[in-house]
């Protein structure tokens, strides 16, 4: 179908024109991150000053940025990686052997992500405290991996169905185990699948902020919780609040803007490709 | 294979599966994510069950014994909880609302040729990616701040006053921040439901001289219905939980104007440290949330194979 010229103008017009308005905020914060304090709140909004990086420098020194950015990366992470190592031997035998029960157990499974957190935040709560898992890493890898594994499972299921089953038929006549058809033809054809599997679950759980902001205080807190942790003082900080915000925000960016036609399948459990 | 048939090389390979499959014993690969999901499914729900009929305080340990269902019967009776549910379903309902309209406009708008517009559809998404506490922060401060905000700014400039938005409209301005973020996601899967369009179909109706608004009617919003269907409910669940949006910029206030189920079993429990009245309200949420829940599984459950 040719688009004449005309058409084709405006539409560039109204396509940019929306996309700008919805990607305001997120510009206006990078702007505020380069500002001074002064000129961040300056009234009116300055939209020419002098552009500085001081604040990127001295986020570290003020709220120890560091250490919140560690966490953010070693729970999600590291409850991706449980997750994987979970999910991939279940998936693999739902899509190579499936049974009776497998469409029963696929359904049973996504059926445990509809528990609204709130529900179970009582006792999740308690129980951590009793295990002296509250404000730890392990307490948070826990959490996020099982809070995950439903659509991690359901993910590399997916992907796994897609995989001949030709090729693994041939491998499995001249005798290769179970084994070695996951590790030496499954995972290397389906890498790309459990990718972008990974990067979803990096993340959804590198965003989560209830399970964060409920079962973390100063030594596991992730990003999301560090963030919040500014919700009520009103000093002038903004500045280096938004260059805060904007480093942790940006590798989810990229991450999501690489995968975002696989995440459409993972977000809505294949209901739609 | 005792026949004395030549078995075709179909069935041959069929039953070759088959027996593969008896021979195979998956279960040692499943029971671990099924032990584990169990575990965390039945565990937390059994507790919390158990606690809403507790007197339970965390701070003040006279508080003890058996409450039948004293918890229910006080969620139940407070205003609070009536205001919160009311507020979520108002929540709820308005970010959908919008979240569809917006999504399939542009949806449709994205699917067009225009110039620049893989780049246009990545600045559209953004906002999904975003944490929800730093959106929040970012509506919060930058933008909707009544002394220093963007919005402060542009209404006083244009005469119309200053508006104080988390104090005059706090579940409407929490309602904007939420919808900035879930309008992405509606237009990336909406635009994702579009590629498998019927192009000669649309063509053909364009030839016979379908207006654009016919075309939009007749072809586009039945071929989009089952993906908004997934949309809807897939936000739900979500929307049902808000929690970050509401904690970062009102604290659910002024008093209970943008409280909802969520925030509400949070200031029980741990902001009062009522053990067995959070997990009252907990056990309605659950209730609720399987109310939609159900309907979801079943589209899913139809959409699989």
């Amino acid at each position: 179908m040719k688009t004449k010229p005309r058409d084709k103008a405006l539409m560039t017009l109204l396509g940019w024109g929306v996309a700008f308005i919805v990607f305001f905020p997120v510009l206006w914060m990078a702007l505020a991150s380069v500002k001074t304090e002064l000129d961040a709140v300056a009234t009116p909004p300055k939209i020419l000053f002098r552009p500085t990086l001081e604040n990127y420098a001295e986020i570290n020194q003020r709220a120890d940025y560091l250490k919140f950015f560690t966490n953010s990366i070693v729970e999600s992470v590291g409850a991706t990686l449980v997750c994987l190592l979970l999910a991939a031997p279940a998936a693999y035998a739902m899509a190579f052997f499936p049974t009776r029960k497998t469409k029963d157990i696929l359904m049973w499974m996504l059926s445990t992500k509809m528990m609204p957190a709130v529900g179970v935040l009582v006792p999740i709560y308690i129980l951590a405290i009793q295990t002296h898992l509250l404000d730890t890493w392990a307490g948070m890898i826990i959490v996020y991996t099982l809070m995950n594994l439903p659509i991690v499972v359901w993910m590399l299921y997916s992907f796994f169905r897609e995989v001949p089953k030709e090729i693994l038929e041939a491998a499995r006549m001249d005798g290769a185990t179970p084994r070695q058809q996951l590790l030496e033809l499954l995972l290397p054809l389906s890498l790309p699948g459990i990718m972008s599997t990974a990067l979803l679950s990096i993340i959804i759980c590198w965003n989560e902020a209830f399970w964060s902001i409920n079962l973390t205080a100063s030594k596991a807190a992730p990003l999301t919780a560090f963030i919040a942790s500014f919700s009520s003082p009103e000093g002038l900080f903004w500045a280096k609040l938004s260059a805060a915000s904007l480093l942790a925000i940006a590798p989810i960016l990229v991450f999501g803007w690489l995968t975002q036609k696989q995440l459409v399948r993972g977000l809505t459990f294949g209901a739609v490709k | 294979m005792t026949t004395s048939t030549i078995p075709s090389p179909k069935a041959a390979g069929f039953s070759f599966r088959r027996a593969q499959s008896r021979a195979t014993d998956t279960r040692p690969l499943l029971w671990p994510s099924i032990f584990v999901l169990l575990i965390w499914m039945i565990v937390p729900l059994v507790l919390t069950l158990y606690y809403s009929l507790r007197n339970y305080n965390l701070v003040d340990p006279t508080v003890t014994g058996w409450a039948g269902i004293d918890n229910y019967t006080y969620l139940l009776t407070d205003p609070s909880f009536l205001t919160s549910v009311m507020n979520t379903v108002v929540l709820v309902g308005g970010v959908l609302i919008s979240t569809v309209v917006f999504g399939t406009l542009f949806a449709v708008l994205f699917d067009q040729e225009f110039w620049g517009q893989g780049a246009a559809r990545l600045f559209v998404i953004a906002p999904f990616f975003v944490m929800p506490t730093v959106a929040a922060l970012v509506w919060k401060n930058l933008l909707m701040h009544p002394v220093n905000g963007l919005f402060a700014y542009i209404t006083s400039s244009l005469g119309l006053g200053v508006i104080d938005w988390f104090t005059t409209m706090p579940l409407f301005s929490v309602g904007i921040i939420v919808a900035w973020q879930w309008v992405p996601f509606a237009t990336l899967i909406l635009l994702t439901a579009m590629q498998s369009l019927d192009r000669e179909q649309m063509e053909a109706a364009r030839m016979d001289g379908a207006k654009a608004v016919a075309r939009f009617r007749h072809i586009i919003v039945p071929h989009l219905a089952r993906p908004i269907t997934v949309v809807v409910m897939i936000e739900t669940i979500f929307l049902l939980g808000i929690f970050a949006e509401i904690y970062v910029t009102t604290s659910g206030g002024p008093g209970d104007a943008s409280t909802n189920l969520p925030f509400l079993i949070y200031k029980t429990a741990i902001l009062n440290s009522d053990v067995g009245g959070g997990s009252a309200g907990g056990i309605v949420a659950v209730v609720l949330a399987n109310i939609v829940a159900f309907f979801l599984v079943r589209t899913v459950a139809r959409n699989l194979d």
